[in-house]
């Protein structure tokens, strides 16, 4: 009798383990902040509508308007995927427009974050999305329709010395040599940042750095290419290729 | 002796039921007639939660807004210079006040201005909400030239106005919020959705094909270069409702948008007005200056003057602008009068 109470405290003893064993981990919650810079120096709305910034060719530049997309911002571990947003128009001027915050808590580990500049073609629809009408970022039906990726304006010293407007709108690039047999070429890109460990609430810094669009592996010549490049499907592919290095991981808190 | 008492008791009984029942009246709601493709391709036009649209309110503001009452001498209402035909401007290059004063600033068309997200109304942006920007009239001397308390109290002594305010918003102490909440309700109402181009976007109009030409320079980065400020087919808005410098000077007499903000970088910059309803809305530009839409298209194609401010979105500012063909140009126009909404100027419910 007692061999068989003692075995029946062992039991409970062990059903006790075991439910110490299943806690719940506590879930932690993450956001995802976007820091602009010009190479290493900080760059704020308070930066714009000034000469202050000098490109690789020597361009001397002011911003006077930035607006970009990103889309399909997650995180995503080894079967789940978690999403900051699908898609979000970042805009200089606006600074409220830098934080995101992921839409559920998670349990703390490793996870890639990954994002895309601009829209890939199966999101690239038409007309399709109302807040983005709204703020005028549609592309125009000639050019196949769809979204901006990014809309950067502003002025530069030409080779006269000359104040002279350059607008680097990214577009999906369409080579329009014939007319009746546009080509396309998605030339939005996926960001991969890495994979990055969470122990606890997190804030994840991305920094971008807006000198790369005239950088890197080309050197752009704003004297060359700085107006109506929408539709130069060359200029285009230029910027998607400029643009790979724009962004990089920061801090994480 | 008796029956008497009883009459004078029921009298005041009833007396009392009128006078709850007024207290308690419930205004309708009013639903916005809101056209097909701004439901599609918008996101919710601005109501504040503080000034909800109801049929009592919106027909209140829409009797104050014809109403003469407003101004000093009792000679002026705001559709003195906003004329329903007219879009809601006047086709005077500036207006005249009760004093007959004039300002620097042409008559802002008014339509669509719910859709207004910044909320930042005027040339110059300088008045936030609909409901603050219908305070400034009344007292601008060059305008309606009055006081709000002269007008409060002109309201309040009115034999129907007491009872209208009391069954829009509950109570009949009139003063110049209320008065304004109910001009920014019925303007509110002022939607323009119904013009060709909007009819040939839903497949019940055809464009000919100098209109579609035009469409298609609007369009072009190359050569109008329009849509980036004016919007799209898939903004029927047809505005940024946003500020910029278009070219207009090479040195400023008027600073807009640089005067409100005190930012030098905003100097010369003046709210993109709707393209809409052009046809009804001559002269244009924030003073005025071009009486003919040839005009307008002249200045973008070979107008433009340089300076610190101009927009980056002004192609070859140098060469003075794009340089369209008179083809060209006389297509612009003619796509841009398709964009003409008679539905609006004629719409009984906006008329006095």
């Amino acid at each position: 009798m007692k061999k068989i109470l003692l075995l029946i405290c062992l039991s409970f003893l062990l059903i006790e383990c075991n439910s110490t064993d299943d806690v719940e981990v506590e879930k932690i919650s993450v956001s995802l902040q976007f820091e602009h810079f010009w190479l290493a120096s900080p760059l704020t709305a308070s930066d714009l509508d000034t000469f202050k910034f000098e490109t690789k060719n020597g361009d001397f530049l002011k911003i006077e308007r930035l607006r970009y997309l990103l889309s399909n911002i997650y995180l995503i571990n080894d079967n789940e995927t978690f999403t900051f947003s699908d898609y979000t128009l970042i805009d200089l001027e606006k600074d409220d427009n830098f934080t995101l915050q992921l839409s559920e808590k998670i349990v703390p580990g490793s996870y890639q974050l990954k994002f895309r500049f601009g829209f890939k073609d199966d999101d690239n629809i038409d007309g399709a999305y109302q807040d983005l009408n709204t703020v005028n970022f549609n592309v125009p039906s000639m050019l196949g329709g769809g979204y901006h990726y990014m809309q950067f304006d502003g002025k530069y010293k030409d080779n006269n010395n000359q104040d002279a407007n350059f607008n680097y709108h990214a577009i999906r690039a369409v080579d329009r040599s014939d007319p009746n047999n546009l080509v396309y070429e998605d030339t939005s890109f996926e960001v991969d940042l890495g994979t990055l460990s969470f122990i606890s609430n997190s804030e994840i810094t991305v920094k971008v750095n807006i000198a790369e669009w005239f950088r890197n592996p080309h050197t752009w010549d704003l004297n060359q290419l700085n107006t109506v490049l929408m539709p130069n499907f060359e200029a285009q592919k230029l910027m998607s290729a400029n643009g790979k290095t724009v962004f990089s991981l920061g801090d994480i808190n | 002796m008796k029956q008497a008492w009883l009459y004078t008791f029921s009298f005041f009984l009833l007396m009392n039921c009128t006078s709850k029942e007024e207290e308690n009246y419930t205004p309708v709601v009013y639903e916005l007639k809101i056209p097909q493709l701004f439901k599609e391709k918008l996101i919710n036009q601005i109501v504040p939660a503080n000034n909800p649209l109801t049929q009592e309110g919106v027909a209140l503001g829409k009797k104050l807004f014809f109403d003469k009452i407003l101004s000093g001498d009792g000679t002026q209402s705001c559709a003195s210079c906003h004329n329903p035909q007219k879009a809601f401007t006047d086709n005077l290059q500036f207006s005249s006040g009760i004093d007959g004063k004039q300002g620097i600033r042409n008559a802002m068309p008014l339509f669509n201005l719910a859709w207004n997200f910044d909320e930042k109304f005027a040339w110059d942006g300088k008045d936030f909400s609909l409901e603050n920007q219908a305070l400034e009239p009344v007292l601008n001397p060059i305008e309606l030239h009055s006081d709000w308390k002269n007008v409060a109290k002109k309201l309040q002594n009115h034999s129907e106005y007491p009872t209208l305010f009391l069954q829009a918003f509950g109570t009949s102490n009139i003063d110049s919020t209320l008065v304004t909440k109910a001009l920014a309700q019925f303007e509110r109402t002022l939607i323009s959705g119904n013009s060709k181009f909007d009819q040939y976007l839903l497949g019940e109009a055809t464009l000919t094909p100098e209109e579609q030409n035009g469409f298609n320079i609007f369009m072009d980065e190359a050569r109008g270069d329009c849509f980036h400020c004016h919007g799209s087919d898939n903004n029927p808005l047809w505005t940024d409702n946003q500020f910029h410098n278009n070219g207009l000077d090479a040195s400023f007499s008027d600073l807009g948008l640089g005067a409100v903000t005190g930012d030098p970088a905003d100097n010369g910059k003046f709210k993109s007005p709707s393209i809409r309803n052009l046809k009804f809305t001559a002269p244009y530009m924030h003073d005025g200056r071009f009486v003919t839409i040839e005009e307008v298209i002249n200045h973008y194609s070979e107008g433009l003057k340089p300076s610190s401010t101009i927009d980056p979105l002004m192609k070859k500012v140098n060469q003075g602008g794009v340089g369209l063909s008179a083809k060209d140009k006389a297509d612009l126009k003619a796509f841009l009068l398709t964009l003409s909404d008679d539905d609006f100027v004629n719409n009984p419910d906006f008329q006095e």
